[in-house]
Protein backbone atom coordinates (compact mmCIF):
# COMPACT_ATOMS: atom_id res chain seq x y z
CA UNK A 1 0.00 0.00 0.00
CA UNK A 2 1.34 3.19 -1.27
CA UNK A 3 -0.85 5.65 0.86
CA UNK A 4 0.83 6.47 3.77
CA UNK A 5 -1.25 7.77 6.38
CA UNK A 6 -0.09 10.60 8.76
CA UNK A 7 0.51 9.99 12.29
CA UNK A 8 -2.03 12.00 14.67
CA UNK A 9 -0.05 14.15 16.95
CA UNK A 10 -2.59 14.08 20.22
CA UNK A 11 -1.03 15.80 23.70
CA UNK A 12 -1.76 14.70 27.15
CA UNK A 13 -1.89 16.82 29.56
CA UNK A 14 -3.05 17.40 33.73
CA UNK A 15 -4.45 21.00 32.89
CA UNK A 16 -6.48 23.80 34.48
CA UNK A 17 -9.79 25.10 32.66
CA UNK A 18 -7.94 27.64 32.04
CA UNK A 19 -5.13 26.51 30.64
CA UNK A 20 -7.43 24.07 28.39
CA UNK A 21 -9.09 27.47 27.38
CA UNK A 22 -5.31 28.76 26.02
CA UNK A 23 -4.90 25.40 24.48
CA UNK A 24 -8.03 25.81 22.26
CA UNK A 25 -7.61 29.49 21.49
CA UNK A 26 -4.14 28.31 19.72
CA UNK A 27 -5.75 25.42 18.49
CA UNK A 28 -8.30 27.58 16.45
CA UNK A 29 -5.39 30.18 15.22
CA UNK A 30 -5.34 33.18 17.81
CA UNK A 31 -2.67 34.87 17.37
CA UNK A 32 -3.09 37.79 19.60
CA UNK A 33 -4.10 38.57 23.02
CA UNK A 34 -4.21 41.39 24.57
CA UNK A 35 -5.25 41.53 28.25
CA UNK A 36 -5.15 42.82 32.14
CA UNK A 37 -4.60 40.21 34.32
CA UNK A 38 -7.33 39.34 36.97
CA UNK A 39 -8.13 36.48 39.27
CA UNK A 40 -9.57 33.98 38.74
CA UNK A 41 -8.28 34.25 34.66
CA UNK A 42 -5.22 35.28 35.12
CA UNK A 43 -3.97 31.77 33.99
CA UNK A 44 -5.06 32.24 30.26
CA UNK A 45 -3.00 35.13 30.36
CA UNK A 46 0.04 33.48 31.71
CA UNK A 47 -0.20 30.59 28.62
CA UNK A 48 -0.78 33.04 26.09
CA UNK A 49 1.82 35.51 27.59
CA UNK A 50 4.49 32.02 27.13
CA UNK A 51 3.02 30.81 23.57
CA UNK A 52 2.35 33.13 21.45
CA UNK A 53 5.94 34.77 20.92
CA UNK A 54 6.97 30.75 20.03
CA UNK A 55 4.32 31.02 17.11
CA UNK A 56 5.22 33.05 13.41
CA UNK A 57 3.39 36.75 13.73
CA UNK A 58 1.96 36.27 17.14
CA UNK A 59 1.20 39.23 19.43
CA UNK A 60 1.05 39.31 22.76
CA UNK A 61 0.30 42.50 25.01
CA UNK A 62 -0.27 43.64 28.70
CA UNK A 63 -2.86 46.47 28.13
CA UNK A 64 -3.18 49.13 31.31
CA UNK A 65 -6.47 48.04 31.95
CA UNK A 66 -9.60 45.70 30.01
CA UNK A 67 -10.84 49.20 28.24
CA UNK A 68 -8.06 48.92 26.31
CA UNK A 69 -7.42 45.94 26.26
CA UNK A 70 -10.89 45.29 24.54
CA UNK A 71 -9.97 48.11 22.58
CA UNK A 72 -6.99 46.29 21.77
CA UNK A 73 -8.48 42.74 20.56
CA UNK A 74 -10.91 44.68 17.87
CA UNK A 75 -7.98 46.82 16.75
CA UNK A 76 -5.97 43.55 15.97
CA UNK A 77 -9.59 41.74 14.77
CA UNK A 78 -10.02 44.35 11.92
CA UNK A 79 -6.42 44.18 10.93
CA UNK A 80 -6.88 40.28 10.10
CA UNK A 81 -6.45 38.18 13.19
CA UNK A 82 -7.93 35.92 15.75
CA UNK A 83 -7.98 37.84 18.40
CA UNK A 84 -8.75 37.33 22.51
CA UNK A 85 -9.06 38.79 25.75
CA UNK A 86 -10.19 37.16 29.01
CA UNK A 87 -11.22 38.94 32.36
CA UNK A 88 -13.23 38.47 35.28
CA UNK A 89 -16.32 40.32 37.09
CA UNK A 90 -14.96 43.78 37.37
CA UNK A 91 -13.02 44.03 34.36
CA UNK A 92 -15.85 42.52 31.92
CA UNK A 93 -17.72 45.76 33.02
CA UNK A 94 -15.20 47.88 31.77
CA UNK A 95 -15.17 46.05 28.36
CA UNK A 96 -18.90 46.55 28.24
CA UNK A 97 -18.46 49.45 25.83
CA UNK A 98 -16.14 48.38 23.89
CA UNK A 99 -18.41 45.10 23.24
CA UNK A 100 -20.89 46.77 21.94
CA UNK A 101 -18.75 49.06 19.25
CA UNK A 102 -17.33 45.24 18.73
CA UNK A 103 -21.34 44.42 17.92
CA UNK A 104 -21.54 47.62 15.50
CA UNK A 105 -18.59 47.01 13.55
CA UNK A 106 -18.73 43.41 13.36
CA UNK A 107 -15.48 42.58 14.93
CA UNK A 108 -14.89 38.49 15.26
CA UNK A 109 -13.27 38.19 18.57
CA UNK A 110 -13.52 36.03 21.71
CA UNK A 111 -13.75 37.36 25.31
CA UNK A 112 -13.50 35.04 28.12
CA UNK A 113 -15.37 36.12 31.49
CA UNK A 114 -14.27 33.71 34.60
CA UNK A 115 -16.93 34.24 37.02
CA UNK A 116 -16.18 35.22 40.18
CA UNK A 117 -18.47 36.56 42.94
CA UNK A 118 -19.58 40.12 42.94
CA UNK A 119 -20.32 42.81 43.00
CA UNK A 120 -17.73 44.72 42.52
CA UNK A 121 -14.09 43.61 44.00
CA UNK A 122 -16.85 40.84 45.62
CA UNK A 123 -14.91 37.01 45.66
CA UNK A 124 -11.79 36.85 43.52
CA UNK A 125 -11.49 33.42 44.58
CA UNK A 126 -14.96 32.27 44.92
CA UNK A 127 -16.55 31.05 41.79
CA UNK A 128 -20.07 32.35 41.04
CA UNK A 129 -22.35 32.33 37.76
CA UNK A 130 -23.84 35.97 37.85
CA UNK A 131 -22.68 37.51 34.83
CA UNK A 132 -25.23 35.79 32.67
CA UNK A 133 -27.53 38.44 32.24
CA UNK A 134 -24.58 40.67 32.13
CA UNK A 135 -23.08 38.96 29.24
CA UNK A 136 -26.19 39.10 27.20
CA UNK A 137 -27.46 42.50 28.15
CA UNK A 138 -24.08 44.39 29.35
CA UNK A 139 -23.36 46.84 26.58
CA UNK A 140 -26.26 49.06 25.80
CA UNK A 141 -28.30 48.82 22.53
CA UNK A 142 -30.32 46.51 20.89
CA UNK A 143 -28.02 43.53 19.93
CA UNK A 144 -27.55 40.24 19.45
CA UNK A 145 -25.00 38.03 20.62
CA UNK A 146 -23.27 34.71 21.32
CA UNK A 147 -22.71 33.22 24.46
CA UNK A 148 -21.31 29.82 25.45
CA UNK A 149 -20.35 28.05 28.73
CA UNK A 150 -17.96 24.95 29.69
CA UNK A 151 -18.50 22.57 32.41
CA UNK A 152 -14.89 20.31 32.52
CA UNK A 153 -11.68 21.20 31.25
CA UNK A 154 -11.81 19.36 27.93
CA UNK A 155 -15.07 21.40 27.12
CA UNK A 156 -12.55 24.88 27.90
CA UNK A 157 -10.96 23.81 25.01
CA UNK A 158 -13.69 22.28 22.52
CA UNK A 159 -15.98 25.34 23.65
CA UNK A 160 -13.23 27.79 22.68
CA UNK A 161 -12.67 26.61 19.40
CA UNK A 162 -16.48 26.97 18.92
CA UNK A 163 -16.42 30.55 20.05
CA UNK A 164 -13.69 31.24 17.44
CA UNK A 165 -15.39 29.85 15.15
CA UNK A 166 -18.75 31.15 15.41
CA UNK A 167 -17.11 34.21 16.01
CA UNK A 168 -15.42 33.98 12.42
CA UNK A 169 -18.43 32.36 10.76
CA UNK A 170 -20.89 35.00 11.71
CA UNK A 171 -18.38 38.09 12.23
CA UNK A 172 -19.40 38.52 16.07
CA UNK A 173 -17.81 38.83 19.40
CA UNK A 174 -18.50 35.76 21.48
CA UNK A 175 -18.37 35.91 24.92
CA UNK A 176 -17.24 32.19 26.69
CA UNK A 177 -18.66 32.13 30.27
CA UNK A 178 -16.47 29.93 32.77
CA UNK A 179 -16.80 29.94 36.30
CA UNK A 180 -13.89 29.79 39.47
CA UNK A 181 -14.41 26.16 39.62
CA UNK A 182 -14.19 24.70 36.15
CA UNK A 183 -11.42 27.22 35.47
CA UNK A 184 -9.20 26.22 38.66
CA UNK A 185 -10.11 22.39 38.26
CA UNK A 186 -7.09 20.20 36.58
CA UNK A 187 -8.48 17.23 34.69
CA UNK A 188 -6.59 15.23 32.16
CA UNK A 189 -7.15 16.39 28.40
CA UNK A 190 -6.77 15.39 25.25
CA UNK A 191 -5.53 18.54 23.02
CA UNK A 192 -6.24 17.29 19.44
CA UNK A 193 -4.28 17.17 16.22
CA UNK A 194 -4.80 20.41 14.28
CA UNK A 195 -5.60 18.22 11.12
CA UNK A 196 -8.78 16.73 13.60
CA UNK A 197 -10.04 19.89 14.60
CA UNK A 198 -12.46 21.96 12.10
CA UNK A 199 -11.55 25.41 11.88
CA UNK A 200 -13.23 28.41 10.63
CA UNK A 201 -12.15 31.79 9.23
CA UNK A 202 -13.64 34.88 7.91
CA UNK A 203 -14.63 34.94 4.48
CA UNK A 204 -12.10 37.69 2.56
CA UNK A 205 -13.98 39.91 -0.24
CA UNK A 206 -13.22 37.81 -3.75
CA UNK A 207 -14.44 41.23 -6.07
CA UNK A 208 -11.58 43.85 -6.97
CA UNK A 209 -11.17 46.49 -4.14
CA UNK A 210 -13.14 49.10 -6.39
CA UNK A 211 -16.38 46.63 -6.01
CA UNK A 212 -16.20 46.10 -2.19
CA UNK A 213 -18.91 47.19 -0.40
CA UNK A 214 -17.52 46.69 3.32
CA UNK A 215 -21.02 46.01 5.12
CA UNK A 216 -22.96 44.63 1.57
CA UNK A 217 -25.74 41.95 2.70
CA UNK A 218 -25.18 38.50 1.66
CA UNK A 219 -27.45 35.78 1.81
CA UNK A 220 -26.01 34.25 4.99
CA UNK A 221 -26.57 37.95 6.32
CA UNK A 222 -22.40 38.35 6.99
CA UNK A 223 -20.58 40.30 4.76
CA UNK A 224 -17.40 40.15 3.21
CA UNK A 225 -14.20 40.91 5.54
CA UNK A 226 -11.06 42.83 3.98
CA UNK A 227 -8.12 43.09 6.90
CA UNK A 228 -7.14 46.55 7.20
CA UNK A 229 -4.17 47.19 4.88
CA UNK A 230 -4.83 44.62 2.50
CA UNK A 231 -5.71 47.10 -0.44
CA UNK A 232 -9.49 47.27 0.29
CA UNK A 233 -11.36 50.42 1.25
CA UNK A 234 -12.54 49.87 4.61
CA UNK A 235 -14.35 52.75 7.01
CA UNK A 236 -15.02 51.45 10.39
CA UNK A 237 -17.83 53.80 13.00
CA UNK A 238 -19.54 52.87 16.08
CA UNK A 239 -21.97 54.97 14.29
CA UNK A 240 -24.89 53.43 12.54
CA UNK A 241 -23.56 53.02 8.83
CA UNK A 242 -24.83 52.02 5.72
CA UNK A 243 -22.89 49.88 3.43
CA UNK A 244 -19.92 51.11 2.72
CA UNK A 245 -19.68 51.80 6.38
CA UNK A 246 -20.31 55.56 6.31
CA UNK A 247 -22.30 57.40 9.19
CA UNK A 248 -26.26 57.14 7.86
CA UNK A 249 -29.54 58.32 9.50
CA UNK A 250 -32.25 57.22 6.89
CA UNK A 251 -34.30 55.43 8.67
CA UNK A 252 -34.64 52.40 5.28
CA UNK A 253 -30.50 52.44 5.53
CA UNK A 254 -30.74 52.11 9.66
CA UNK A 255 -33.50 49.24 9.25
CA UNK A 256 -31.73 47.13 6.75
CA UNK A 257 -28.47 47.78 9.12
CA UNK A 258 -29.89 46.49 12.52
CA UNK A 259 -32.27 44.15 11.06
CA UNK A 260 -29.18 42.28 9.56
CA UNK A 261 -27.49 42.32 12.60
CA UNK A 262 -30.22 39.96 13.91
CA UNK A 263 -30.42 38.17 11.34
CA UNK A 264 -27.32 36.62 10.46
CA UNK A 265 -27.13 35.32 14.26
CA UNK A 266 -31.58 34.56 14.21
CA UNK A 267 -31.29 32.49 11.09
CA UNK A 268 -28.52 30.32 12.24
CA UNK A 269 -29.99 29.53 15.88
CA UNK A 270 -29.99 25.62 14.95
CA UNK A 271 -25.94 26.28 14.29
CA UNK A 272 -25.72 28.00 17.67
CA UNK A 273 -27.71 26.83 20.42
CA UNK A 274 -26.11 23.77 21.29
CA UNK A 275 -27.08 21.18 24.52
CA UNK A 276 -25.96 18.00 25.90
CA UNK A 277 -28.77 15.58 27.05
CA UNK A 278 -28.67 13.25 29.97
CA UNK A 279 -30.94 10.41 30.71
CA UNK A 280 -33.61 12.84 29.47
CA UNK A 281 -35.81 10.51 27.19
CA UNK A 282 -38.00 8.71 30.14
CA UNK A 283 -37.48 11.71 32.51
CA UNK A 284 -40.27 13.13 34.69
CA UNK A 285 -37.77 15.46 36.49
CA UNK A 286 -35.24 17.43 34.49
CA UNK A 287 -32.38 19.48 35.41
CA UNK A 288 -31.54 22.52 33.82
CA UNK A 289 -27.55 23.38 34.55
CA UNK A 290 -24.48 25.04 33.31
CA UNK A 291 -21.11 25.48 34.15
CA UNK A 292 -19.06 23.81 36.78
CA UNK A 293 -22.89 23.12 38.48
CA UNK A 294 -24.06 20.68 35.63
CA UNK A 295 -21.41 18.82 36.95
CA UNK A 296 -23.00 18.43 40.85
CA UNK A 297 -26.45 17.71 38.54
CA UNK A 298 -24.80 14.96 36.76
CA UNK A 299 -24.25 13.67 40.36
CA UNK A 300 -27.19 14.17 41.51
CA UNK A 301 -29.38 12.55 38.77
CA UNK A 302 -27.29 9.25 38.61
CA UNK A 303 -28.24 9.19 42.64
CA UNK A 304 -31.41 10.09 42.19
CA UNK A 305 -32.09 7.17 39.00
CA UNK A 306 -29.99 4.83 41.85
CA UNK A 307 -33.09 5.82 44.02
CA UNK A 308 -35.14 5.01 41.20
CA UNK A 309 -36.56 8.75 40.82
CA UNK A 310 -36.21 9.24 36.63
CA UNK A 311 -34.54 12.40 36.72
CA UNK A 312 -32.61 13.56 33.82
CA UNK A 313 -29.98 16.91 33.18
CA UNK A 314 -29.65 19.48 30.18
CA UNK A 315 -26.59 20.93 29.76
CA UNK A 316 -26.51 24.19 28.41
CA UNK A 317 -23.67 24.69 26.69
CA UNK A 318 -24.66 28.37 24.65
CA UNK A 319 -26.38 30.44 27.00
CA UNK A 320 -27.60 33.00 24.45
CA UNK A 321 -29.22 32.48 22.33
CA UNK A 322 -30.88 30.46 24.83
CA UNK A 323 -31.63 27.22 23.08
CA UNK A 324 -35.80 27.43 23.73
CA UNK A 325 -36.56 24.15 21.07
CA UNK A 326 -34.40 22.13 24.24
CA UNK A 327 -35.47 23.68 27.32
CA UNK A 328 -39.56 23.67 25.68
CA UNK A 329 -39.68 20.07 24.89
CA UNK A 330 -38.80 19.77 28.76
CA UNK A 331 -41.69 21.72 30.23
CA UNK A 332 -43.86 19.49 27.76
CA UNK A 333 -42.49 15.86 29.16
CA UNK A 334 -41.62 16.46 32.98
CA UNK A 335 -43.42 17.68 36.40
CA UNK A 336 -40.52 19.62 37.49
CA UNK A 337 -37.41 21.62 35.85
CA UNK A 338 -35.17 22.16 38.41
CA UNK A 339 -32.76 25.22 37.93
CA UNK A 340 -29.68 24.92 40.09
CA UNK A 341 -27.10 28.13 39.22
CA UNK A 342 -24.69 30.52 41.76
CA UNK A 343 -26.94 33.70 40.95
CA UNK A 344 -30.12 35.02 42.51
CA UNK A 345 -32.13 33.49 39.26
CA UNK A 346 -30.69 34.75 36.20
CA UNK A 347 -30.87 31.81 33.90
CA UNK A 348 -34.15 30.56 35.59
CA UNK A 349 -35.88 33.75 34.47
CA UNK A 350 -35.16 32.50 30.86
CA UNK A 351 -36.18 28.81 31.61
CA UNK A 352 -39.81 30.41 33.21
CA UNK A 353 -40.20 32.72 30.02
CA UNK A 354 -40.20 29.78 27.73
CA UNK A 355 -41.78 27.27 30.15
CA UNK A 356 -44.50 30.49 30.29
CA UNK A 357 -46.41 28.43 33.26
CA UNK A 358 -46.29 25.03 31.83
CA UNK A 359 -45.04 23.28 34.56
CA UNK A 360 -43.45 23.85 37.91
CA UNK A 361 -39.78 25.15 38.18
CA UNK A 362 -38.13 24.98 40.87
CA UNK A 363 -34.43 26.86 41.37
CA UNK A 364 -31.88 26.49 43.42
CA UNK A 365 -29.68 29.77 44.70
CA UNK A 366 -26.30 30.18 45.81
CA UNK A 367 -24.94 33.16 46.42
CA UNK A 368 -21.83 32.22 49.06
CA UNK A 369 -19.30 31.93 47.19
CA UNK A 370 -19.72 27.51 47.37
CA UNK A 371 -20.60 25.26 44.38
CA UNK A 372 -23.87 24.25 44.57
CA UNK A 373 -23.78 20.53 45.98
CA UNK A 374 -24.87 17.13 44.35
CA UNK A 375 -27.03 16.38 47.81
CA UNK A 376 -28.22 20.05 47.24
CA UNK A 377 -29.84 18.91 43.88
CA UNK A 378 -30.82 15.64 44.62
CA UNK A 379 -33.04 16.78 47.53
CA UNK A 380 -34.71 19.11 45.09
CA UNK A 381 -35.02 16.42 42.81
CA UNK A 382 -36.53 13.95 45.63
CA UNK B 1 0.90 1.27 31.30
CA UNK B 2 -1.12 -1.68 33.39
CA UNK B 3 -4.93 -1.75 33.51
CA UNK B 4 -5.92 1.11 36.21
CA UNK B 5 -7.39 -1.33 39.14
CA UNK B 6 -11.45 0.12 39.69
CA UNK B 7 -11.77 2.41 41.67
CA UNK B 8 -15.61 4.77 42.16
CA UNK B 9 -14.95 7.99 43.40
CA UNK B 10 -11.96 8.21 46.08
CA UNK B 11 -11.89 11.78 47.50
CA UNK B 12 -8.80 13.10 49.29
CA UNK B 13 -8.57 16.50 50.54
CA UNK B 14 -4.59 17.75 50.89
CA UNK B 15 -5.27 20.73 53.87
CA UNK B 16 -3.13 23.00 55.96
CA UNK B 17 -1.21 26.91 55.54
CA UNK B 18 -0.73 28.95 52.50
CA UNK B 19 2.70 27.94 52.00
CA UNK B 20 3.10 24.79 52.41
CA UNK B 21 2.74 24.13 49.25
CA UNK B 22 -0.71 22.27 49.08
CA UNK B 23 -1.81 23.48 45.83
CA UNK B 24 1.24 22.13 43.78
CA UNK B 25 1.69 18.91 45.81
CA UNK B 26 -2.35 18.56 44.61
CA UNK B 27 -1.20 18.95 41.06
CA UNK B 28 1.52 16.67 41.39
CA UNK B 29 -0.39 14.05 43.05
CA UNK B 30 -3.36 14.18 40.42
CA UNK B 31 -0.98 14.45 37.60
CA UNK B 32 0.72 11.02 38.61
CA UNK B 33 -2.87 9.30 38.81
CA UNK B 34 -4.14 10.78 35.46
CA UNK B 35 -0.95 10.46 33.56
CA UNK B 36 1.42 8.23 35.07
CA UNK B 37 -1.85 5.45 36.38
CA UNK B 38 -4.21 6.11 33.57
CA UNK B 39 -7.14 7.04 36.21
CA UNK B 40 -10.14 9.99 36.04
CA UNK B 41 -8.34 12.73 38.29
CA UNK B 42 -10.06 16.15 39.57
CA UNK B 43 -8.04 18.39 41.20
CA UNK B 44 -9.45 21.52 42.41
CA UNK B 45 -7.95 24.16 45.08
CA UNK B 46 -9.64 26.51 47.55
CA UNK B 47 -7.59 29.74 48.91
CA UNK B 48 -7.91 33.06 49.93
CA UNK B 49 -6.97 36.35 48.34
CA UNK B 50 -3.84 36.70 50.37
CA UNK B 51 -0.83 35.86 48.54
CA UNK B 52 0.53 33.50 51.96
CA UNK B 53 -0.92 33.00 55.19
CA UNK B 54 -4.44 31.90 55.90
CA UNK B 55 -5.89 28.42 54.89
CA UNK B 56 -5.34 26.60 51.75
CA UNK B 57 -6.52 23.47 50.34
CA UNK B 58 -6.49 21.40 47.35
CA UNK B 59 -9.12 18.05 46.86
CA UNK B 60 -8.05 15.45 44.57
CA UNK B 61 -10.85 13.12 43.49
CA UNK B 62 -9.91 9.95 41.44
CA UNK B 63 -12.05 7.46 39.62
CA UNK B 64 -12.01 4.45 37.76
CA UNK B 65 -14.64 5.82 35.26
CA UNK B 66 -15.44 9.63 34.62
CA UNK B 67 -15.67 12.09 37.32
CA UNK B 68 -18.61 13.95 37.02
CA UNK B 69 -18.57 16.28 40.63
CA UNK B 70 -15.08 17.51 41.00
CA UNK B 71 -15.10 18.63 44.55
CA UNK B 72 -15.30 16.60 47.78
CA UNK B 73 -18.11 15.65 49.87
CA UNK B 74 -16.60 12.79 51.87
CA UNK B 75 -13.22 12.38 52.35
CA UNK B 76 -11.67 8.49 51.64
CA UNK B 77 -8.65 10.63 53.23
CA UNK B 78 -7.67 13.44 55.00
CA UNK B 79 -4.22 15.10 55.13
CA UNK B 80 -3.85 17.67 57.66
CA UNK B 81 -1.39 20.04 57.67
CA UNK B 82 -2.18 22.25 60.44
CA UNK B 83 -4.63 22.02 63.52
CA UNK B 84 -7.24 24.58 62.16
CA UNK B 85 -7.11 22.20 58.97
CA UNK B 86 -7.36 19.30 60.91
CA UNK B 87 -10.50 20.87 63.07
CA UNK B 88 -12.45 22.26 60.37
CA UNK B 89 -12.30 19.21 57.63
CA UNK B 90 -12.48 16.05 60.56
CA UNK B 91 -15.88 15.78 60.25
CA UNK B 92 -15.78 15.09 56.37
CA UNK B 93 -13.67 12.75 56.67
CA UNK B 94 -15.49 9.03 56.21
CA UNK B 95 -16.23 6.85 58.82
CA UNK B 96 -14.03 4.31 56.95
CA UNK B 97 -11.75 7.17 55.97
CA UNK B 98 -8.13 7.80 57.14
CA UNK B 99 -6.79 10.89 58.92
CA UNK B 100 -3.28 11.67 58.07
CA UNK B 101 -1.63 14.58 60.33
CA UNK B 102 1.90 16.23 60.47
CA UNK B 103 2.60 15.53 64.26
CA UNK B 104 5.13 18.67 64.61
CA UNK B 105 1.81 21.25 63.73
CA UNK B 106 -0.74 19.21 64.77
CA UNK B 107 -0.53 18.03 68.56
CA UNK B 108 -4.01 17.04 69.36
CA UNK B 109 -5.97 15.50 66.65
CA UNK B 110 -9.94 15.16 67.21
CA UNK B 111 -9.57 11.33 67.31
CA UNK B 112 -6.81 8.91 68.64
CA UNK B 113 -7.52 6.86 65.18
CA UNK B 114 -5.31 8.85 62.90
CA UNK B 115 -2.06 8.15 61.24
CA UNK B 116 0.67 10.89 61.72
CA UNK B 117 4.53 11.74 60.92
CA UNK B 118 6.78 14.94 61.86
CA UNK B 119 6.40 15.99 58.33
CA UNK B 120 7.73 19.61 59.32
CA UNK B 121 10.52 18.37 61.36
CA UNK B 122 11.98 15.75 58.87
CA UNK B 123 11.89 17.93 55.80
CA UNK B 124 13.67 20.65 58.13
CA UNK B 125 16.47 18.17 59.94
CA UNK B 126 16.42 15.09 57.59
CA UNK B 127 16.34 16.89 54.33
CA UNK B 128 17.55 20.53 55.49
CA UNK B 129 14.72 22.44 53.21
CA UNK B 130 10.81 22.71 55.45
CA UNK B 131 9.82 23.68 51.15
CA UNK B 132 10.14 19.70 50.73
CA UNK B 133 7.54 18.93 52.46
CA UNK B 134 4.94 18.66 50.20
CA UNK B 135 6.60 16.01 48.33
CA UNK B 136 7.56 14.13 51.79
CA UNK B 137 3.65 14.15 51.95
CA UNK B 138 3.46 12.47 49.08
CA UNK B 139 5.82 9.86 49.49
CA UNK B 140 3.72 9.09 52.62
CA UNK B 141 0.66 9.56 50.34
CA UNK B 142 1.73 7.20 47.73
CA UNK B 143 2.65 4.25 50.18
CA UNK B 144 -1.31 4.87 51.84
CA UNK B 145 -3.01 4.71 48.37
CA UNK B 146 -3.57 0.88 47.43
CA UNK B 147 -3.67 1.71 43.80
CA UNK B 148 -0.48 3.85 43.17
CA UNK B 149 2.36 2.62 42.22
CA UNK B 150 5.73 4.09 43.70
CA UNK B 151 7.91 4.03 41.05
CA UNK B 152 5.20 5.57 38.38
CA UNK B 153 4.84 8.36 40.96
CA UNK B 154 8.06 9.06 41.50
CA UNK B 155 8.77 9.30 38.45
CA UNK B 156 5.75 12.02 37.17
CA UNK B 157 7.12 13.83 40.01
CA UNK B 158 10.31 14.20 39.11
CA UNK B 159 9.02 14.80 35.31
CA UNK B 160 6.87 17.78 36.69
CA UNK B 161 9.92 19.23 39.12
CA UNK B 162 12.62 21.66 36.91
CA UNK B 163 15.66 20.48 37.27
CA UNK B 164 16.70 22.75 40.04
CA UNK B 165 14.85 21.40 42.70
CA UNK B 166 14.10 17.38 41.32
CA UNK B 167 16.69 15.78 43.79
CA UNK B 168 15.98 17.09 46.84
CA UNK B 169 11.96 16.80 46.19
CA UNK B 170 13.06 13.06 45.65
CA UNK B 171 14.75 12.54 48.49
CA UNK B 172 12.19 14.04 50.48
CA UNK B 173 9.88 12.21 48.45
CA UNK B 174 11.70 8.69 49.42
CA UNK B 175 11.82 9.58 52.86
CA UNK B 176 8.34 10.16 53.40
CA UNK B 177 7.32 6.85 50.94
CA UNK B 178 10.17 5.08 53.74
CA UNK B 179 8.88 6.21 56.83
CA UNK B 180 5.26 5.45 55.99
CA UNK B 181 5.93 2.06 54.84
CA UNK B 182 7.98 1.68 58.26
CA UNK B 183 5.64 3.55 60.85
CA UNK B 184 2.14 2.75 59.03
CA UNK B 185 2.37 -1.00 57.94
CA UNK B 186 0.82 -2.55 54.75
CA UNK B 187 -1.09 0.14 53.17
CA UNK B 188 -4.32 -3.21 52.88
CA UNK B 189 -3.98 -3.66 56.59
CA UNK B 190 -4.76 -0.04 57.45
CA UNK B 191 -7.52 0.24 55.39
CA UNK B 192 -9.12 -3.00 56.46
CA UNK B 193 -8.46 -1.15 60.14
CA UNK B 194 -10.20 1.38 59.27
CA UNK B 195 -12.71 -0.46 57.41
CA UNK B 196 -13.65 -2.33 60.72
CA UNK B 197 -13.19 0.54 63.13
CA UNK B 198 -15.38 2.38 61.08
CA UNK B 199 -18.24 0.02 60.85
CA UNK B 200 -17.87 -0.41 65.17
CA UNK B 201 -18.28 3.70 64.94
CA UNK B 202 -21.46 2.66 63.13
CA UNK B 203 -22.53 0.13 65.86
CA UNK B 204 -22.36 2.40 68.56
CA UNK B 205 -24.46 4.87 67.10
CA UNK B 206 -27.39 2.36 66.80
CA UNK B 207 -26.78 0.90 70.14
Amino acid sequence: MSVQRKKRKRRELFALGNEAVAEGALLAGCSFYAGYPITPSTEIMEVMANRLPLIEDGVFIQMEDEIASMGATIGASLAGRKAMTATSGPGFALMQEHIGYACMVEAPLVVVNVMRGGPSTGLPTSPAQADVQMARWGTHGDHPIIVLSASNVQECLEMTVTAFNFAEKYRTPVILLLDEVTAHTREKITVPDPDEVEILSRVEPTVPPEWFKPYADTARGVPAMAPIGSGYRTHVTGLTHDVMGYPTQRPDEVKDAMLRLFRKIDQYYGDIQMADEYMLDDAEVAVVAYGSVARSAHLAVEQARERGAKAGLLTLKTLFPFPRPAVERLTHRCHTVVVPEMNMGQMSREVKRVNNGRTKVRTINRVDGQIITPSEILKAIL
Amino acid sequence: MKAPQPIDRFEIRLSGLGGQGLITLGRLLGSALALGHGYYVTQTQSYGPEARGGSSRADVVVSSRPISYPKTENLDLLVALSPEACNSYYRLLKKTGILLVDTTLVKHAPTNVYLGLPFTQMAKEQIGNPMTINTMVMGAVTHLLPFADPRVMRKSLEANLPAKIREVNAKAFALGLKQAQRHFGDAGGIWAAAEESGSHAEDDIIV
